[in-house]
């Protein structure tokens, strides 16, 4: 069947902060080009996690008015701590000793997807249609091979692909120029990537998994404005991660771990060693008698500049953390993803006007202050690998001393898919039971994520090869993806005495770690019916 | 015929309720909210029935704040023709709502008002019966099947012992079940056309309503915690329990 097709100027997928921000900015260019953003969420925002201590760097160019405006970016940061962990104890870090990158004292403690939703509206008032609960699930080339644009998702169909009585076909949107705008190892940006070799020549991408909780906490023990991060326990030296805790509006505090996803042991959990994490007592006592009040996870986009793919395509661009703009020591992406959607609507705008080439986004962003960013930050990251102790010592000199600027750039050798160590080789952790109070199981947790799929319709986590689980990752990995899965859709059932993998596809929150960390790379996330997945709220 | 479709907007049924610290009420702020799900099968219906030809128009009504405009925009978008909104600010109980109903119903000159069997926000089960009673029409409350008849309508209720089958005249007031349809999804050209169909708006105010609460709340609370369940050995350790701990027996 053919699909009705839509035509716009410009069509951006993914309803995030770059994709946000480039529509708003291809408005205030030229407000007669035509743009729409597609968004997966049931709403702008629903499906956004982040920390977020944010930096207002972009959004000043963006919108150098925002402070005037009635706006949701409330909390000045106005503390800091680190702390080292260790099982009972905790170092505290000076945190005039800590590189200039990780210090927050311009920055505001926000919540992403209200930042979302906010800038939705702006861009809606500059005339930006702007699609919530429709995902982009295919990309349409043209016959040269380029860009066309993307087809949305049909709706009702039932889990066998049969058309139900509600079925609704999707649409195609043509566009002369598309933005992949998905964060984190989009679906379709994956795909482009491998097309049109965008990472060829850049080193194997990396990234962590975050996990989130929100707390509102006794009086007694909120500073807002404090913004914590600790490292160390419960990890061990050479697993990459740390915590963050940000002290938000309305006795509210925003609290989150995240794990490099090329840890080693297929033993680990990171909900488990986020868990774990809470009951150390140096952040036990902040959340004692308080209540946790949401809950989710997403994968981060942490390879930085010596990742980074060809941001440019015949046709579409690349932007935000769906190319890999994140800033690893700083633990930020928003900027960067904003200024580089901004940067790409720059580009689209001569590229009507005077013909010019999608290939000067590349040296429009070259010259920008994110690459400077990027560059300067480019060694921490690996220099982890080491383990903790020299990563600190490498990182201080690196970034107090030389300020980014020593004469060599240190390599990402593997790709975090590669990482895992046969089960048998590597120690087993056991994670105390969760009391309800401090520490919850997964079930308990999804369901604060308000997390649905309409039933019936086809399981949106496709496995290349469906024997793999019992037959390759059980034996050799005890099956890691009912660990490294914060939603616990991953299950290995005893059926008459026959191992079953079980995918439990309506509770996916959507993160994209099995799609990053499944040693194979057997699984591959789709977009499920539109509007499906969390419904996050001030995440 | 012209059917009056009510459809409100609630917090979404997927969203974890949560009750506000000082028990005021229930946080409303940062939570996605949707159309009430009974009044999708509302709408569906309406439009099933207009797609047959028994129908000319269908007029979509939500009363609230300003953001229940977009639940009347989805009604648009699924298939009715033109919107009202009535503007209210806070709490609007089912008594105000049913005579904001009445007064647009006097206006519009509807054959046939449908609506949900109950909002699964407040679960009064109300606003429906109310109306009928406001404006002397026959009720067909919790309709899993509709037939449109010359001069009435056939409908199946849901009720306690099963299915019961009710022949109402026209005009008349049905509140729907979710048992009634599956509704369509909205797709994105629908989506943009509704963006220029009508929209009236209006306060109750103009209507000469007066939404002032007659209840008050004191207080919400979440419900107790249900406590985890034990495994008993035997029938005669279950009997103990019953009797002497429960107290049931
Ligand atoms: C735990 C954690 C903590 C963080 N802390 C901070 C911090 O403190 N400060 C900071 O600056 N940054 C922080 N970040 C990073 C920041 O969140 C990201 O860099 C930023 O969100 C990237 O923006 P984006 O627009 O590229 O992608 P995203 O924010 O991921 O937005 C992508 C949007 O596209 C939608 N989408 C995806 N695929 C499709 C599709 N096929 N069709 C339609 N829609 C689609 C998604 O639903 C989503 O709404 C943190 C991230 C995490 C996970
Ligand atoms: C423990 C429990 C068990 C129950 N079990 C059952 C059961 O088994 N079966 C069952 O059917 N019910 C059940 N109920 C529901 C019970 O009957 C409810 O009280 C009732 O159905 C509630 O609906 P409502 O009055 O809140 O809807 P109302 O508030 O009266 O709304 C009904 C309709 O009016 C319209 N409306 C209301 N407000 C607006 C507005 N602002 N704008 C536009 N339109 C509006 C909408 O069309 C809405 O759907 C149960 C309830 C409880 C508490
Ligand atoms: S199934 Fe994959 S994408 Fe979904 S929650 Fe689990 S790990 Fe994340």
């Amino acid at each position: 069947m053919t699909k009705e097709v839509m035509e716009y100027d410009v069509v951006i997928v993914g309803g995030g902060p770059s994709g946000l921000s480039s529509a708003i900015k291809l408005k205030q260019l030229n407000p007669e080009i035509n743009v729409c953003v597609l968004e997966k969420a049931s709403e702008i925002g629903a499906h956004i996690l982040s920390g977020n201590v944010f930096e207002t760097r972009a959004l000043d160019e963006l919108i150098p008015n925002w402070k005037e405006l009635e706006n949701p970016i409330k909390t000045k940061v106005t503390k800091e701590k680190f702390l080292f962990l260790g099982k009972n104890k905790s170092i505290s870090w000076p945190t005039w000793l800590l590189p200039k990158v990780q210090q927050n004292h311009n920055n505001y403690i926000i919540s992403l997807a209200n930042l979302c939703r906010w800038l939705a509206e702006q861009a809606e008032k500059l005339g930006v249609e702007i699609f919530p609960g429709f995902p982009a699930s295919e990309i349409l080339y043209d016959n040269d091979g380029s860009v066309k644009g993307v087809a949305t998702q049909d709706m009702g169909i039932d889990k066998d692909g049969n058309k139900k009585d509600s079925f609704e076909s999707g649409i195609e949107l043509h566009a002369k120029v598309t933005i992949f705008a998905e964060g984190c190892r989009g679906h379709l940006g994956k795909q482009l990537i491998n097309k049109f070799e965008l990472d060829k020549g850049k080193n194997p991408q990396q990234y962590g998994i975050g996990l989130k909780e929100i707390w509102e906490i006794d009086e007694k023990h909120h500073e807002e404005g404090l913004v914590m991060h600790t490292a160390g326990w419960p990890l061990d030296n050479n697993t990459y991660g740390g915590s963050f805790m940000y002290h938000a509006e309305n006795k509210q505090i925003f609290l989150g771990y995240v794990i490099g996803l090329d840890y080693k042991n297929p033993h680990l959990s990171p909900f488990d060693e986020f868990q774990r994490f809470k009951t150390h007592p140096s952040i036990k006592k902040y959340i004692k008698g308080g209540k946790r009040i949401s809950y989710g996870a997403r994968a981060l986009i942490e390879g930085g500049i010596q990742s980074l793919p060809k941001m440019y395509m015949p046709g579409a661009l690349l932007i935000g953390c769906d190319a890999g703009t994140l800033n690893m020591p700083k633990i930020k992406g928003s900027h960067t993803a904003m200024k580089s959607g901004m940067i790409a609507a720059e580009t689209i705008v001569e590229h009507f006007r005077d013909n010019k080439s999608l290939s000067i986004y590349e040296e429009k962003f070259n010259k920008s202050w994110v690459h400077k960013e990027l560059h300067q930050a480019r060694n921490v990251k690996p220099s982890f690998n080491w383990g903790l102790i020299l990563g600190i010592i490498f990182t201080g000199i690196d970034q107090i001393l030389f300020r980014g600027k020593l004469p060599f750039t240190l390599k990402h050798k593997h790709a975090d898919h590669e990482a895992l160590m046969p089960a048998e080789k590597m120690p087993k952790i056991d994670y105390p039971k969760p009391d309800n109070i401090i520490t919850f199981d997964k079930t308990s947790s999804v369901y604060l994520t308000g997390t649905n799929h309409t039933d019936n319709q086809p399981v949106h986590l496709h496995l290349k090869d469906p024997e793999l689980p019992i037959k390759y990752n059980l034996e050799k990995y005890d099956e890691a993806a009912q660990r490294y899965c914060p939603a616990g859709v991953y299950e290995v059932q005893m059926e008459n005495n026959i191992n079953k993998f079980v995918i439990n596809s309506q509770n996916c929150i959507h993160c994209k770690t099995c799609d990053i960390k499944e040693p194979s790379q057997n699984i591959n996330w789709v977009t499920p019916e539109g509007g499906g997945g969390p419904k996050y709220g001030n995440m | 015929m012209k059917i009056l479709v009510a459809v409100k907007r609630v917090i979404d049924y997927n969203v974890q309720i949560r009750v506000k610290e000082d028990n005021s009420g229930i946080v409303t702020d940062n939570v996605k909210m949707s159309t009430n799900p009974p009044d999708d099968n509302a709408i569906e219906e309406a439009v099933r029935i207009k797609e047959s030809g028994k129908a000319k128009e269908i007029v979509a009504i939500t009363i609230g704040e300003d953001k229940a405009q977009e639940t009347v925009r989805k009604a648009l978008a699924v298939g009715a023709d033109r919107g009202i909104h009535v503007k209210t600010e806070g709490i609007v109980e089912p008594l105000a709502v049913s005579k904001i109903l009445k007064a647009i119903v006097e206006k519009e000159k509807p054959d046939l008002v449908f609506m949900g069997k109950q909002a699964i926000d407040d679960d009064c089960n109300q606003t429906g019966q109310m109306l009928a009673a406001l404006l002397n029409w026959p009720q067909a409350t919790f309709a899993s099947k509709i037939e449109v008849k010359d001069k009435s309508l056939e409908v199946t209720r849901e009720v306690d012992e099963g299915l019961e089958t009710i022949e109402v005249k026209i005009p008349a007031i049905v509140t729907c079940d979710l048992r009634l349809n599956e509704p369509r999804y909205a797709s994105l050209p629908n989506i943009m056309k509704a963006k220029k169909k009508p929209l009236d708006q209006m306060s109750a105010t103009d209507l000469g309503v007066d939404t002032k609460p007659r209840i008050e709340q004191i207080k919400v609370e979440e419900p107790p915690k249900r406590k985890a369940g034990i495994k008993v050995a035997n029938v005669a350790e279950l009997v103990n329990k019953l009797k002497n701990e429960a107290k049931v027996i």
